[in-house]
């Protein structure tokens, strides 16, 4: 095989050269942390301002600067700065017999694009937050913060840890602050039950990045990134399965990247560990935009992304992953279309959009994964962002059903164009950042031989005209028609939102004034919309590259060694036209529109032509279909001079007749395919079983026990007690009484 | 010149006084004051039982010391009294202010003790 070498000298190069960084990067992790340290001292001392808030965003906007910086300075290059020495153990000199993980971050261009984005919306929805949370300010205002900062912290540790440990020390702590932040209305039992389930489903998820991880060192001896990706065993499995002797590498090396997929799944919601997700919503909407849709979940993105030459030596991680990341994508988005819960459509959909990214990582497009999480990370911040407005200004209400005609609504016009452009870019609308992001996955899907993948390409494309039906039902239903709306049932305590006079006592609808977002969020909300737009035109940024993204991955791991050559992915199927294909192909490509002008030896094809050049027409044609059908079910009416859409109140319009057609379907659909149910009866009620059981065994046998030797004494008292009279005289009598035995006794032995 | 009670060929007729019996005349005084302060409910008779067993220690004291030739036992008693004085100023104060709380010498009254 001629390829061989160039592409391995090539991944060998790109992890050879590993610089240091210069200290000040360090300033991206810290100042977060900085900020918690701060604002716990706020906690102890009781700030009764929007202090915290203002520490937080001040610290972010630094981290962020930094991370520019950075950007700026290092992009293009692989550095370690180490903070401190964390571990540093040895019991032997041969290999494998020392264990090191510095306290230290390793900045290159796919840490650099994550920590971009992470601390640029961290820092707006920080801003977004000061004025979201203000009826908390003195209560809980300070405990979000600390938790919102520790939040970044953990998250700069997961992205930027230059090993395995840290990944995983800042995987703990996205985790823990996910809980903290979801169960935030901590009187809730709602808040608390979400929170406790998240925390729960992913530990089931955390167990296989542990093991993973501990598989990673017994098998490399080493958690270092640097040391790992340019290690000779690793290069060497490679270098296996690309001659099509995939059968070489040993089982254990395969099984690292099965479990590293098992964590991936649990942090990212993928099925069959989607479900806390959605319940996630319970959280205040900063953090569901935040760490529930735009970073956090994308870190099983970044894993599979960071880690893809290990992924690459097993033989089914990425394939499984590519199934199940459609099936989710699929699954997620027909229980989206018929809940009514904003919010929860958002959840399903942010669900749906990282099963995208999986079928993306997984067929070898980790270009179109990443690309997508950047985009989706912009606009599905700002999709919540908006629902945050809505349920903000209307008391907690976000059922569809009951908020109609927001566009019309005096100050509300900001939120209505976000939502729009968010839905459009969500939704797949030719020209949005969305639009190409998707289309790169769904194109990969059918350029990339193997598994099935143009199933799951049509299956994708299918998802997208879905996504894009929920997403506009969304728009239509809230934000155009008749202005109605009813008030949620949230009361807001004493907020000062304008109209102080009012008892929120009594929320009948006649003296409830819904209140417009003030500055802070239409800023954000403003702000997001134009980078939202902006997204797009990382696409043309460098075409030959796939946009901006491939350019910046080419230099990581993340970037496949195969990318250069779609047939690699044949390699797994020993097909000897594969390889043939492999032979002639040699090192071309730009499948970016312009792409079907070359010769495709391997490439997937659908419909008989090339997919990267096709693929913006059929996906476009899915995507407007799904808007359009939206329209014609929710719509309001006169849209279109009135073909479209007939609803002429909030709670009506033509889907409740389709709904009733299809009758169980639907309900099905809202009731989440019963999948929550089925858990519970599978995982739930045996746990409830052997805990009682065990809490019977407990209380007989455990407590019994101990119950027995707490009684003995008592017994003995009991037994003794009728000696104490009372009586004086009595105990002088027992007292002359056992002198006397005594005496009898010492005269007994001495005679 | 004192004959000790191996001496005196025990039990002959009483002609002196030997070591018996003084100890005989001990032991009685301790058996009465014992009976006496277990039968007995005024506190002022249980008092002057306990004093009456005392006594009967001292005897013994002072008897083995003279029989021994030995003034340890003596100086002893001589302590004893002396506590014995305290104690019986002590005793009586306090049985002064038992019976202002009942208005009874009985002591079979304070029996707050009883399981």
């Amino acid at each position: 095989m001629t390829s061989i070498s160039p592409t391995l000298a090539a991944a060998g190069e790109a992890a050879m050269t590993v610089g240091s960084a210069p200290a000040w990067v360090l300033a991206i992790p810290l100042l977060p942390m900085l900020a918690v340290v701060l604002n716990t001292f706020g906690a102890i001392f009781r700030v009764k301002t929007k202090l915290p808030a203002w520490i937080t965003i001040a610290c972010l906007a630094g981290s962020f600067l930094a991370t520019a910086l950075a950007f700026m300075a290092l992009s293009g290059q692989t550095n370690v700065v180490t903070a401190w020495k964390w571990f540093d153990l040895s019991w032997g000199t041969g290999q494998g017999q020392k264990f090191i993980a510095d306290f230290g971050f390793y900045i290159d261009n796919l840490t650099l694009l994550w920590m971009l984005f992470v601390t640029g919306l961290a820092t707006l929805i920080a801003v977004y937050a000061s004025e979201y949370m203000e009826h908390d300010v003195g209560k809980g205002y300070t405990r979000f913060f600390v938790a919102f900062g520790l939040f970044v912290f953990s998250m700069t540790c997961l992205v930027m840890g230059d090993n395995m440990l840290m990944l995983y020390l800042g995987w703990e702590g996205v985790g823990l602050c996910s809980y903290l932040l979801i169960g935030y209305f901590y009187k809730k039992p709602a808040a608390v039950a979400a929170a406790k389930k998240a925390f729960i489903v992913n530990r089931i998820g955390d167990l296989g990045l542990a093991i993973g991880v501990m598989l990673t060192f017994v098998h490399f001896g080493t958690l270092e990134y640097a040391q790992l990706f340019q290690s000779e065993q690793l290069l060497g499995y490679i270098a296996a399965v690309q001659e099509g002797r995939a059968g070489d590498v040993p089982l254990m090396a395969q099984l690292i990247a099965v479990f590293l997929m098992i964590g991936a799944f649990g942090k990212s919601a993928q099925f069959p560990l989607y479900v806390w997700l959605p319940d996630a919503m319970e959280g205040p909407t900063p953090v569901s935009a935040l760490i529930h849709a735009a970073t956090m979940v994308t870190a099983g993105v970044y894993l599979i992304a960071r880690m893809l030459p290990v992924f690459l030596v097993s033989e089914w991680a990425l394939p499984i992953v590519a199934w199940v990341g459609t099936f989710t994508a699929l699954l997620a988005a027909t229980i989206g279309m018929a809940q009514f819960d904003i919010k929860r459509i958002m959840a399903y959909s942010t669900v749906s959009q990282l099963g995208y990214m999986f079928a993306g990582v997984a067929m070898l497009s980790s270009v179109g994964g990443v690309y997508h999480v950047v985009t989706h990370a912009f606009f599905k911040a700002l999709l919540f962002l908006c629902c945050g407005a809505v349920m903000h200004g209307f008391a907690g209400q976000l059922d569809l059903r009951k908020l109609s005609g927001l566009w019309h609504m005096k100050g509300w016009r900001v939120v209505s164009i976000g939502m729009l452009v968010g839905c459009l870019n969500l939704a797949g609308v030719p020209f949005t950042a969305g639009f190409f992001s998707k289309d790169m996955i769904i194109a990969e899907a059918f350029v990339t031989p193997g598994y099935g993948y143009s199933f799951l390409g049509w299956t994708l494309l299918f998802t997208a005209g879905l996504t894009a039906y929920y997403t506009f039902r969304v728009f239509f239903r809230v934000f155009t028609g008749p202005v109605q709306y009813e008030p949620g049932d949230e009361h807001h305590g004493e907020d000062d939102h304008g109209h102080d006079g009012h008892s929120h006592e009594d929320h009948a609808a006649d003296h409830f004034h819904p209140h417009p977002p003030r500055f802070a969020i239409n800023f954000v909300l403003t702000t997001l919309s134009v980078l939202a737009i902006l997204a797009a035109g990382l696409y043309f940024v460098s075409p030959e590259k796939h946009g901006w993204v491939g350019d910046m991955l080419e230099e990581s791991t993340a970037h496949n060694i195969y990318t250069d050559d779609h047939s690699a992915a044949a390699m797994f199927l020993i097909d000897d036209s594969a390889h043939a294909a492999h032979d002639t192909h040699g090192a071309h490509d730009t499948h970016d529109a312009h792409a079907g002008e070359h010769a495709h030896g391997a490439h997937g094809s659908i419909l008989g032509f090339d997919p990267h050049k096709v693929m913006y027409y059929i996906s476009a044609v899915f995507g407007l279909t799904g808007i359009a059908l939206a329209a014609y079910l929710h719509g309001p009416r006169g849209m279109v001079s009135g073909f479209l859409g007939n609803r002429v109140e909030a709670g009506k319009c033509r889907m409740d007749a389709v709904a009733k057609a299809f009758d169980p379907i639907p309900r099905w659909a809202e009731n989440k395919w019963y999948v929550d149910e089925f858990y519970h009866f599978l995982f739930v009620r045996p746990l409830w079983v052997i805990s009682y059981i065990f809490q019977t065994i407990d209380k007989l046998l455990v407590d019994g026990l101990v119950n027995l030797f707490g009684y003995l004494p008592r017994l003995l008292g009991r037994g003794a007690q009728p000696g104490q009279s009372g009586v004086l005289n009595g105990y002088a009598l027992s007292m002359a009484g056992g002198v006397g035995v005594i005496l009898f006794i010492v005269v007994l032995v001495t005679l | 010149m004192m004959t000790t009670l191996a001496q005196s060929g025990f039990p002959e007729a009483m002609t002196s006084l030997t070591l018996f019996h003084y100890l005989f005349i001990s032991a009685v005084m301790f058996t009465l004051g014992l009976i006496g302060f277990v039968t007995r409910r005024n506190l002022i008779v249980m008092f002057l039982c306990t004093e009456m067993m005392f006594q009967a220690s001292g005897i013994a004291l002072v008897a083995f010391s003279r029989f021994y030739l030995e003034y340890t036992g003596q100086v002893f008693v001589i302590f004893v009294l002396t506590v014995a004085a305290a104690e019986a100023a002590m005793a009586l104060a306090l049985v002064v202010l038992l019976f202002r709380r009942h208005e009874t010498l009985d002591g079979s009254v304070w029996s707050l003790l009883k399981g």
